[in-house]
């Protein structure tokens, strides 16, 4: 019934519809469909556009800093004794982190379709930061939703928000992290769709946002498949990437899907184990369920309530999954697994001694996984890892987990 | 023939909603009760820990029946237990994910035979519907159709295949008090009136005996809900008499231009 996993199954994926598979669709109020299958339109029609096609890249190279270095980093690699490791530097694109992508892209559709305020959701302050970002180049309205639990992990992101014009709204439903975030933003857009658009910060919700999302993306794997090979003449062995929503990972994985030679492993968020409640990794502790507009692997009880999640980050700390990366782990074409927050404590700190490079704890789950994985790894094997964000952000609270003091 | 529709009669109707559980399972049992001798319809809401339609109001009711402990099938049990004492027409108001994660057929099922009479889930548009409402009509439930301000040419393909009634969305925006409602609810009632015969009523934002009337003018029915939630969440396990005498005035307002 499942098509094989071909050349045509990475394009030709979503449906019309937008299901992968049994995953993904459209579960929102009414009062968002048309607003919906606008925007699909109006992405649909500047996909097809040279002037938009151009406009995107001007900004993604002008603005944001692209093409982010294929980085080797000799040092980590050596240390592990196996593989070589190569780093997309994606925490070196403005604002720091690979949220700006999708955010020029999205941004850049609203004004297409003539809306005059922005909104996001955010769990690192990442997307946020972003969202801000793009909503001042363009004088756009913007307010933020964030977690309050959030805005006090991640303090730094909430100034910078503030300090780009944008308007951050405190979300204390819940357990004050990204679902909430989410849930706040939904009723905001529900409320204000003739004027808002919505920049859904991940590859998840109602379609087109997992399909349109992970297409502003791709340019991380375009980029690193012609780096790749203009520095080592062959594509890499293993890709690895943190998986939250699954932005960064289905960016970079996607131009790769066709290359059979080429595993992927996408890191979830193990927390302090996995026990409910303890951790985010859902397809560890997850079953399938709807949430949030669409449908996908949840942390959920027996009766459907959605659980707590637990993560040292706050990007990765959310109890569903990008709708796609269900799918890709259906047909066993992307393989999951998770870091705990010991681990990507432990990553965060070995890739700042051996690198010079902090890397943003969401991130670091994924460098956890190359160390992990590395050493099992002949000499001449390769392996590319998303450094999705850099960790500015996550120092005050890594300082006050591994007990380092000013003074 | 649907009970639903059948309790729209010739005047017009008063949907009333509750969320089950709150404050606990006892106090629904009395407040459906009560709310039968006003309401036609009464709509019983499965909390869900992640209500993105719902303003504050209804989410501080879902997390309060939560926090309690309510599961899906003590509410089961509760519209039996309601069942053996009023035929008051029935629906579910709940999300895609109570119904998916009991097994969608499992919960309509039971949901039947425990004497419901429709389901409602907020989050499920006319393009997914298909995956719940033909088991509905198998078991003999309405499905409920919504439309909203921003439907427009979805309106007449959304209410041809209408079962119970059309619940029109009021306007913009999440479930709770307005002062005003702006949108043209007669013009999306004659689009509902030109393919179907399933009354239409509106829902969102109505609190008042003033707005119900105003409402029950231009559609077949209102639906209150947060003004309900409201009192309940204000006196807790003595609600009952503050939600008959609210709904009695409510019912007396929409009789008044029937």
């Amino acid at each position: 019934m499942l098509p094989a996993m071909s050349s045509m199954v990475s394009e030709s994926l979503p449906d019309v519809r937008g299901h992968f598979g049994p995953y993904g669709g459209r579960f929102v109020p009414e009062t968002l469909m048309h607003p919906l299958q606008e925007l699909e339109a109006e992405y649909l029609r500047a996909r097809q556009d040279p002037e938009f096609q151009r406009e995107l890249a001007y900004y993604l190279k002008e603005f944001c800093g692209r093409p982010t270095p294929l980085y080797y980093a000799e040092r980590l690699s050596r240390e592990l004794g196996g593989a070589r490791v190569y780093l997309k530097r994606e925490d070196l694109l403005h604002t720091g982190a690979h949220k700006i992508n999708n955010c020029i892209g999205q941004v850049l559709l609203a004004r297409r379709m003539g809306k005059t305020r922005v909104i996001a959701e955010t769990g690192a302050g990442q997307h946020g930061v972003a969202t801000a970002t793009v909503a001042a180049m363009f004088g756009l309205k913007c307010v933020v939703y964030m977690g309050a639990v959030d805005c006090e992990r991640q303090a730094l992101n909430v100034y910078r928000m503030k300090m780009l014009g944008a308007e951050v709204v405190a979300v204390k439903a819940g357990q004050q992290t990204l679902k909430e975030a989410i849930n706040e933003a939904m009723r905001d857009w529900v409320t204000n769709v003739r004027n808002t658009h919505y920049i859904l910060g991940t590859a998840y919700g109602a379609h087109p946002y997992p399909m349109m999302v992970r297409n502003f993306q791709r340019v991380i794997g375009d980029e690193a498949r012609r780096q790749v090979l203009e520095k080592e003449g062959r594509l890499p062995d293993l890709l690895v990437a943190c998986v939250g929503g699954g932005s960064n990972a289905i960016g970079l994985f996607h131009p790769f899907l066709d290359d059979a030679g080429v595993k992927m492993v996408g890191v979830e968020a193990g927390g302090e184990g996995i026990e409910p409640g303890k951790h985010a990794a859902r397809f560890q502790g997850g079953s399938l369920g709807v949430l949030q507009g669409t449908r996908s692997y949840l942390l959920q009880d027996e009766w459907g309530q959605i659980q707590l999640t637990h993560s040292v980050s706050a990007g990765l700390d959310y109890a569903a999954v990008g709708p796609e990366h269900a799918w890709l782990r259906d047909q066993g074409r992307v393989e999951y697994t998770f870091a705990t927050d010991a681990q990507a404590l432990d990553a965060f700190q070995k890739l700042a001694r051996l690198e010079g490079i902090i890397p943003a704890l969401e991130s670091a789950h994924a460098v956890a996984e190359v160390i992990r994985r590395a050493p099992t790894m002949a000499a001449d094997q390769l392996i590319v890892v998303n450094l999705s964000g850099r960790g500015d952000k996550d120092v005050a609270q890594v300082a006050a987990k591994i007990g380092l003091h000013s003074q | 023939m649907s009970k639903i529709k059948n309790a729209f009669g010739p005047g017009k109707a008063f949907v009333a909603f509750l969320t089950c559980g709150d404050p606990d399972l006892d106090t629904t049992e009395k407040l459906v009760l009560s709310l039968a001798a006003h309401a036609d319809v009464i709509e019983l809401g499965i909390p869900f820990s992640d209500p993105t339609a719902e303003g504050p109001t209804i989410q501080g009711a879902n997390l309060r029946a939560l926090s309690g402990g309510v599961t899906t099938d003590q509410i089961f049990e509760l519209v039996r237990r309601i069942r053996k004492q009023t035929a008051v027409p029935l629906a579910f108001m709940t999300y895609a994910n109570v119904v998916f994660s009991y097994g969608t057929e499992r919960f309509i099922k039971t949901a039947a035979q425990a004497g419901m009479d429709g389901l409602i889930l907020p989050d499920v548009p006319f393009e997914e519907k298909e995956e719940f409402a033909p088991v509905c009509r198998a078991y003999g439930l309405d499905f409920i159709s919504l439309i909203a301000p921003t439907s427009r040419q979805r309106i007449a393909r959304i209410a041809k295949e209408a079962e119970g009634f059309v619940y029109c969305v009021s306007s913009l925006g999440v479930t709770g008090v307005r002062s005003q409602i702006t949108s043209d609810i007669g013009a999306m009632v004659r689009q509902v009136r030109e393919v179907t015969d399933v009354p239409a009523a509106v829902g969102f934002g109505i609190s008042t005996p003033a707005q119900a009337a105003d409402m029950a003018a231009k559609a077949d029915g209102v639906i209150l809900g947060s003004a309900i939630v409201k009192l309940v969440e204000r006196y807790g396990r003595d609600a009952v008499p503050h939600v008959a005498e609210f709904a009695q005035k409510i019912k007396d307002a929409v009789r008044s231009v029937s």
